[in-house]
This record gives C-alpha cells, structure tokens and sequence, in this order.
C-alpha cells in the first residue's frame, strides 16, 4: 500500500477504520477519531469513556493508576498490593520510578509487597490478614515512614472495610496508613486510580495535616507535583529549577519521601508537570491553603524556556535574573544537541500514542528536532486534553482517543510514519512491520528525557531510532 | 557530523558532582534516615534473628515469584493455530499480562478482553463478554478463542459456558465459531495451574473422541517459556520418527520474522490436531505441577500418560527411553551421539562446577529439573525456594535432594518468597544462585552472582530463545553456569596472578 499523508488522506482513512466496526462500535468509536486542522479551535473527540469490549485497548486499570504512578514511587512509604498476587508482580518495577535509598531499608520502590488473596481471603474477607500483614510489615522494616494499601478488584466486591484496619494499624504503629480504593474495575482507565490516590492523599495527608521535616520558610519554596522520575526525569528538571534560584522543598511522587508528600501543603508554588494525574491535589491545595499553582513542560528547549520564563513570572526579579542567567547558559548546549541531531531528524514523521499528556506535551521537543507529530492520541484524557492539544498542532493531525491494536495497525499501514512512539504493548507488532519505535512511557529504558540533560538523551534515542541500520535490511537483496 | 557531544544517560549521568550534590541537598527536605541508622538495619535484615522474625511471618508477602492463573491461561492460549487468549474481567489484567510477557520475549503477545466494570460487578459480565467476542471475532479474525477469567469475575460468579451459549443463540458470534473457556481465578494457585486449567479446558471443549486409536503422541511442554524447547521437542520426535501432536506451539508466534509485515497470529497446534487428542494411544507431560488436571484427562481417555522431566543427564534419558516405549522404537543414533556430547561437555567443565553450593528459584517443574541436573554436574544445591511450590513439590524435591549425596545439605522451600531467600542468602550464603531477573535485586544485596534461568527475563536479551532441555539443552544450561563461574573467578582474580589465560 502506497504511503498516505494526513492532510489529504486523514479523513478518508477515519472513514476506512470506521466502516470496519460494527454498528454499535462505530458509533461509539466515531467520537474517537478526529482529524484537526492548524487552526482548528475544537477537537470533536468525547474523552474518558468506557472502552468497547474486545477491541484491543491499550488502556490499564485504577489500580495501575493508583499503585504503579501515584503511590508506587513514593520511596520511604511500603505499598502493599492488597489482593490476589499478580497485580503487583507484573507492575513490580515496571515504570521505572528511580529513587535513591537502600533497597528493603530506607526505599521500598523495587519491591513487590502484597497480601497475596488465597480462597479463604475471599470467602472470610481479608481485613484480618491486612491488619496482621501491616504489622508484620513494620517489624520487617522499620524505616517505614508509612504504608499504603492499594485495593486489587475482589477487596471492593467482598466488602472489606480497609479504611477501619488502616485507623486502627495506623494508631498502632503510629504511621500513616493509607487505604486507596483503586480496584481495577473502577472507572473506565488509569486515569480514576489517578484521581482516587488524590483523594487519599487528601484525605489521610492533608485533612490530617501531616507534618514533613520542618522547612526554613522562603518565598523561593517550590513544589515539584506530577513527575515520576522515570530514567532520573524529576532529577533533571529539578536541576534546572535549583539553577533558577528555586528550593525545591518537595518532589512527587518520583524519588518523593512521606516528608515532602506532606510538606507540599507548605510550597508557595506549585509546579505542575502531569496535569492529568495530579492535579486533583493541586485543585484541593489552591482551595485550602490558597497555594496556586502553575503548568510546565520541560520537554526540549523550545518549551523549556518557555516554561521557564513562566515560572519566573511569579516570582521577584531575583529568580527572573537567574532565570535569565540559566537560560544564557543552557542556549549553546541546546544549541549543539540541535546543530547534531536535527539534520539526521529533519522532514521526518511521527507517530505518538501515550499516556499523560505526553502526546501533547513532546510534540514540541520533536518539533525542536525537526520532526512533525502528524497522529497523537492519549490512552486516558479527558475531554479537556483534547481541547489542550489544539495548542501544540501546527498542521493536519489525526487524533486518537483510547486507540487499540486495530485501528492502530490501520494507521501503521496507511500513514507508514518514520517513527512510532507508544509503549511497550505497541513496540514489537509496529517493529515487525518495519517501523522505527521508541517506548515513551518508559523511555525504552533510557532517559532522563525531562530538561536540558534529558534533551540530549531524547534526541540521541530518536537519531537511533530513526537511523538505526537494520531497518534498510527488510527485505532481501534477491526481492 | 559536527562536534562530537558527550550524552551521557542515566547510567553514568546521576554520578556527576552537581547531581550527587543534588542529592545530597534534597536530603533535607527527605527526613532522610542518618548513614549510620540505614547500616545499622541493613546490618540487622542479615543476622539469624531478623531471619527468624521474617520466617515467622503469616500473611506479608515480599517479593513472590508467581503470576496469577490467567497469566499461564494466555499462555497456553497462544499456542493455538490462530486463536485468540481472551480474558472475561478488567481491562487492566490482559494489559498486565501482555506487557509482561512482551518484556520477556520482546515479541508481540496479541491477547483480548471484555473490559468489565462496575456495572459488569454488579449486574453480571455477561454484557461484555459478548460484544467483547463479537468485536474480537470481526476485528482480528480468530479461528478460535480462548477464554480465561480474572478474579473480578470469579469472585461474581459468572457463569461462561452459558454466556457463551447465549453469545452464540443470540448470533453475536457464529453458532460454529469454536469458543472454550477456563475458569481461572487468580486466589487459588498460580499461573502453572492457569496453564493447566487452560489446555484442559481446550482438550476438553474442543476434542473429538473417535471409536479409533492412532499412534500420534501428544506432548505437553507446560509453562516453558524457552522458545528454542519446543523447537527441540520436535526435532527430537523427527529423529526418532515419532509422530508428534504438540498441544500448544507459541514458537512461531513469539519468533516471527521482522519484514515490514506483521502476522498476529503464526504457527501453532492446528484446531484439527486438537480434535483428534483424545485419539492417540498416548501422551507425554514434560511438566507434572503445570499439567496436573489435563493428565487426568488424558488417563480418562483411556491414553497412557508419561510425566518426565528432560533436563540434564538423566532427565533427557527419562524422555529417550519414554518415547522408545511408547513407540517401540530404538532410541535414534544421533541422540545417543548428543547424549555423548553432553556427557564430553560435562566432562570438561565439571571441575569449576563440582562441589560449589547453588540456590535455585522458579517454577516447581523448572526447579526440579535444574536441581537434578546440577547434581550431575557435582554441584550442591542448597535452597530450593519455590513460591509457587506445593507441599506436595516440597515432598518431591527433598526426596530428589536425598537421593544424591551432593543434595544431603540442600533444602527444598515450597511457598516462599524472595525476601525469605534473602535471609536464607546472608545466613545460610551459597557460591551462586540461579533464578530469574527477579533474583538481580538478590545478586545485589547478597554478593552473590545470578546465572539467569527462568521466567520472566527481562533485563537480558534472546536468552529465552534457547533449548534448556534434551541433551543439546543441557549444553546450554551448562555454559551458562560454568561461564557465570568463570566471569566470577576473573573478577575475584584481576588484580593477582591467579587472572589465567588457561581456565
């Protein structure tokens, strides 16, 4: 099949994929897809909703959500996975939040800790064996600052009463024990577990007003919300807002401690990185404590000193200075990561289906390296995110909500793109068909990809992806 | 190219001074334990009285080794001429399994859903599960599919041989569209018994019993994961002139070419092949913890069953000699010659093998076999730690430990996890440990070096596309082990004069 573009093929291929559905998945997968223009103002898409039953999604569940992005990489804390054991093991180290700390004595990020449901759980309830397990786990380790108790779907259908063992061991060991509701079958994606672990937090950090290491008062004092540290990302960026003059008094949940998960309450700003998934808490801290908080995106120096220049419009003309002064600084390393990478990137064509607002949010960077993102979607926005979207498009582009293996293999084959960012469910399939493919939840086992240093490292990914040499032998000579 | 930049990634990166410095500021904010405090208990975990503690504990379970029963569902689902492994429950669960068998194979790992939730909870998934076979049936064209359920089903009670009825009354799928199922809830067993429960349920549902007997074999692998086994199986068959039906094949699936033209669905035991398993005179089960009910299924058929165990020595000899009964056929020359050369291969390398003390972990069937085979090689397992082991395993293995000397100071440790192996490893060290990637954080923590065998293997590349069984198999476990001797015998020896050419 010849290679279509976007521009002029876009709605003729939505057309194509739709009429493969049956009438009740068209319907619903109809307001999907959309193809957007430059100057579009609206994107037609309905976002966060139930997925059609046997289509392939890519999507995960509240308690991945909840567990592997919210709770999961809090480090000093131990995440119990309450329930049958799989859950837990194959999220067990999956997203690679870096944190620093011995493993099993002052960080328990590496680890999968779960009640491990048996029959008798399910059929007697398992409150008993929580409360026995949480104390068990104190013993074993001491250094705990907390635990968290993450709910796999049969704890919501037996009926078991966690938020009582988490009041009760709590008081016991006299930690915070906090119980999350983010059983699988909640809500339509990862995204509710998102929100659910907000509302813990809020709720057994916040409204308890939970005390972090006492912080040396300044107008400097930032927070650093919605970075997961994935490759060291949260390090990286958090770099960058130290050389603005910024103290960054808490990190999270990437490498974050209990003491700064409560100490946020405390920042005068809050910086926000993955809207989607933590928001909720920004909202609730700007309503109770009047903290307010703004978005940034450190994602390739375009949007870098964007975001940058922003943050250091609230405060004084000192962070503004050394705002400046950074920037000066970081131009010519930009500069040379550029003048390298974007003749070996340039005209190329990109494919983007991730999570957060990533499919947003690098289009920028790429653009930065010469590449267009001409199709993006996102496993589990809402409707807001699409509307977001329009900001960062600068040409026709396909759009894709919650896309599955289907319509995915149709955009492969139509739109054959130079380079398919998605993540590790997508990688081998778009591989085979002779497409370039970078993993860009878990940065394919590279990164940082946040900030200056990160930069360098995402377009050093990308040259490999693109360039690598094996994809000029598909085929064999004698074909 | 211009100027040549030094990007460094997070390997070397973090140790830069303004990171580490970095680091050490944020500590502040951490309420970071002291230097000292964090040494003191990690001091602590390695002593006998922390061990003591972390064995007395009834309910915390710390870094298991075992997925859930849908998880070894999928598995042998796959292994089925275009079918479709189809889970009844959230979506959130097949999203898991593919992605984890993806990191173990890096291969595409097709597997559907019904995406139940809430409403499905409380009104029943019935709903979902048909429309979720309609679009699975229309969108990727299965000749079959298989159908697993996670624990949110089970815990509801679906009932899926009737929905599956109704799905088919109600035409959201054709009436003769082959549709099995296996109820596999994830609080009993482990993804060995899904695995079981699975080939069961398609031997089951879809099996043609025929009033005439054939002299086809049908061979069971059981959760093996390594590719390049069931690629020796066949062979092995073709060299003995045996006919083979092997009940679920991924070899193909999960080994597909990279052409510019992805095919989801390759290879596997065709439906036909199925059909006609309850037809042959006999069967052989090359894993006994993973095929527990389809044994009695096929004893129930009237074939006569064989369980072996074909790693190493004398496991492969069980499988020879098993196949000569069976088929009244002599064990073929070629095999006797790699026998040989496994018994050479062994003899060469078993002077920097014997008498060394191993920890195993792993799948019960898997276990079993490495701990008789590094017996043959003069080795001395010491722990035998398998969560997902039975009591009935762990009678199994101290027997198999008792009967060589070298396994007099072994210990079998059914229904552990990776934290108690922990203590075992401070308290109780061996020279080398074989498991799975898991067991890194354990090479780590203890000092002591990993040969990576097992399932999943995701922080090394291709290992799973070996043989490890049949006697070829044994010459690959075997230079993996004696090599990872070897890399540690350079690396104690480098700065002296014992850093030997000759070894």
């Amino acid at each position: 099949m010849p290679k279509k573009n976007v521009n002029d093929h876009g709605v003729e291929v939505m057309e194509e994929i739709l009429d493969g559905y049956n009438d009740k998945t068209k319907k619903d997968r109809k307001k999907k897809l959309d193809v957007v223009k430059a100057d579009d103002v609206k994107c037609g898409i309905v976002a966060n909703r139930k997925i059609r039953p046997g289509v392939m999604s890519m999507r995960g569940c509240a308690y991945a959500g909840a567990k592997g992005v919210v709770f999961g990489p809090i480090k000093d804390m131990i995440h119990i996975s309450h329930g049958p054991v799989g859950c837990g093991q194959y999220s067990w180290g999956a997203r690679r939040n870096f944190a620093n700390g011995t493993v099993g004595i002052d960080n328990y990020v590496p680890m999968q800790i779960t009640s491990d449901f048996q029959e008798k759980d399910i059929v007697f309830g398992g409150d008993k064996k929580l409360s026995n397990l949480i104390m068990e786990a104190n013993t074993l380790f001491p250094l705990n600052k907390g635990v968290s108790v993450l709910s796999e779907c049969p704890i919501g259908l037996i009926g078991d009463d966690i938020e009582a063992v988490s009041r009760q061991t709590s008081k016991e060991i006299e930690k915070p024990v906090i119980p999350c509701r983010c059983e699988g079958f909640r809500g339509v994606s990862q995204s509710l577990g998102h929100h659910i672990a907000n509302d813990s937090l809020r709720d057994w950090v916040y409204e308890k007003d939970l005390e972090g290491a006492p912080i040396e008062d300044s107008p400097y004092n930032v927070a650093l919300l919605g970075d997961y540290n994935i490759g060291g990302d949260a390090w990286s960026s958090r770099k960058i807002l130290e050389a603005m003059g910024l103290n960054v008094i808490a990190q999270s949940t990437g490498d974050a401690s209990m003491s700064e998960i409560a100490n946020t309450s405390k920042a005068k700003l809050i910086l926000i990185h993955c809207y989607r998934s933590m928001n909720y808490i920004s909202r609730y801290l700007e309503e109770k404590h009047g903290t307010p908080w703004v978005e940034f995106n450190f994602f390739g120096p375009t949007q870098i000193f964007k975001s940058m220049r922003a943050i250091a419009e609230k405060f004084d003309d000192t962070i503004k200075a050394k705002t400046e002064a950074a920037i000066k600084l970081y131009e010519p390393q930009f500069q040379k990561i550029v003048e390298k990478y974007k003749p070996r990137l340039e005209g190329k064509n990109c494919m983007l289906f991730v999570g957060g607002l990533r499919p947003r949010h690098t289009i920028p960077a790429f653009r930065d390296l010469g590449v267009q993102v001409g199709i993006t979607g996102y496993e589990f926005a809402h409707n807001d995110d699409y509307a977001r979207t329009l900001e960062y498009v600068d040409q026709t582009t396909f759009i894709v909500d919650d896309m599955n293996e289907y319509e995915m293999e149709k955009l492969i084959e139509n739109f054959k793109p130079d380079l398919v960012g998605s993540g590790i469910k997508e990688k081998y399939s778009t591989q085979k068909s002779g497409i370039p493919f970078r993993q860009m939840h878990s940065w394919d086992y590279s990164g940082p990809y946040h900030g200056l240093d990160g930069f360098a490292v995402f377009a050093r990914d990308m040259d490999m992806a693109v360039n690598g040499p094996v994809w000029k032998h598909l085929t064999p000579p004698w074909k | 190219m211009s100027e040549k930049l030094h990007i460094k990634d997070h390997i070397d990166l973090f140790k830069n001074e303004d990171y580490v410095e970095l680091f050490e500021n944020k500590k502040q904010y951490e309420s970071a334990e002291t230097a000292e405090k964090v040494a003191e208990i990690l001091e602590w975990t390695k002593t006998e009285e922390y061990k003591k503690i972390n064995f007395e504990r009834k309910d915390l379970v710390v870094n298991p080794l075992k997925g859930c029963q849908p998880l070894g569902a999928y598995y042998a689902a796959i292994g089925f001429e275009k079918t479709m492994p189809f889970l009844h429950g959230s979506q959130g669960c097949a999203s898991y399994f593919r992605s984890h068998f993806m990191r173990h194979f890096r291969e595409p790992f097709p597997g559907s859903c019904d995406a139940m939730t809430e409403d499905a909870a409380v009104f029943g998934g019935h709903n979902a599960l048909y429309l979720g076979l309609q679009n699975t049936h229309e969108l990727f064209k299965p000749d079959m599919i298989a159908i697993c359920t996670s624990c949110m089903a089970e815990v509801i009670g679906d009932d899926l041989n009737n929905f599956i009825k109704n799905a088919k009354d109600e035409d959201y799928i054709p009436k003769d569209f082959p549709v099995t199922y296996a109820h596999t809830p994830s609080f009993v067993g482990s993804h060995v018994v899904g695995y079981d429960a699975m080939i069961h349920g398609i031997l089951e549902q879809m099996g043609e019993v025929s009033e005439t007997k054939n002299d086809k074999i049908n061979v069971i692998m059981g959760f093996d994961t390594y590719i390049g086994n069931f690629e020796e199986i066949k062979r092995i068959f073709d060299l003995f002139g045996a006919e083979l039906n092997l009940i679920s094949d991924p070899s193909e699936v999960l080994n597909s070419p990279t052409d510019g033209d992805y095919q989801m669905y390759v290879g596997g035991t065709p439906l036909d092949a199925i059909k006609d398993a309850p037809n042959s005179k006999s069967a052989i089960l090359m894993q006994k913890y993973s095929s527990v009910k389809t044994k009695e299924l096929l004893e129930s058929w009237g074939q006569t069953v064989k369980v072996v165990s074909p790693y190493g020595i004398a496991g492969t000899d069980d499988l020879m000699m098993a196949i000569s009964e069976l088929t009244g056929k002599p064990v073929p020359a070629q095999l006797e010659k790699e026998r040989g050369q496994l018994v050479d291969a062994i003899a060469d390398s078993y002077y920097w093998i014997h008498g060394k003390t191993f920890g195993i972990n792993g799948d019960p069937d898997q276990s079993l076999g490495l701990t008789r085979f590094i017996m043959e090689l003069g080795a001395e397992p010491v722990h035998v730690l398998v969560t997902n082991g039975t009591k009935a395993w762990g009678k199994e293995c101290e027997e198999l430990l008792a009967s060589s000397e070298f396994g007099a100071g072994g210990k079998a440790y059914p229904g552990r996890d990776m934290w108690h192996y922990r203590s075992l490893l401070f308290t109780e060290p061996v020279d080398y440990i074989i498991g799975n990637s898991y067991s890194k954080y354990l090479e780590r923590d203890t000092g002591t070096p990993l040969v990576r065998i097992g399932f999943p293997l995701q922080d090394r590349h291709h290992l799973h596309r070996a043989a490890t069984m049949g006697y070829k198999g044994g010459v690959q476990m075997l230079t993996w082990i004696v090599n990872e001797i070897l890399d540690d015998v350079d690396d104690k020896t480098k700065d002296g004069p014992s850093y030997d050419l000759l070894r």
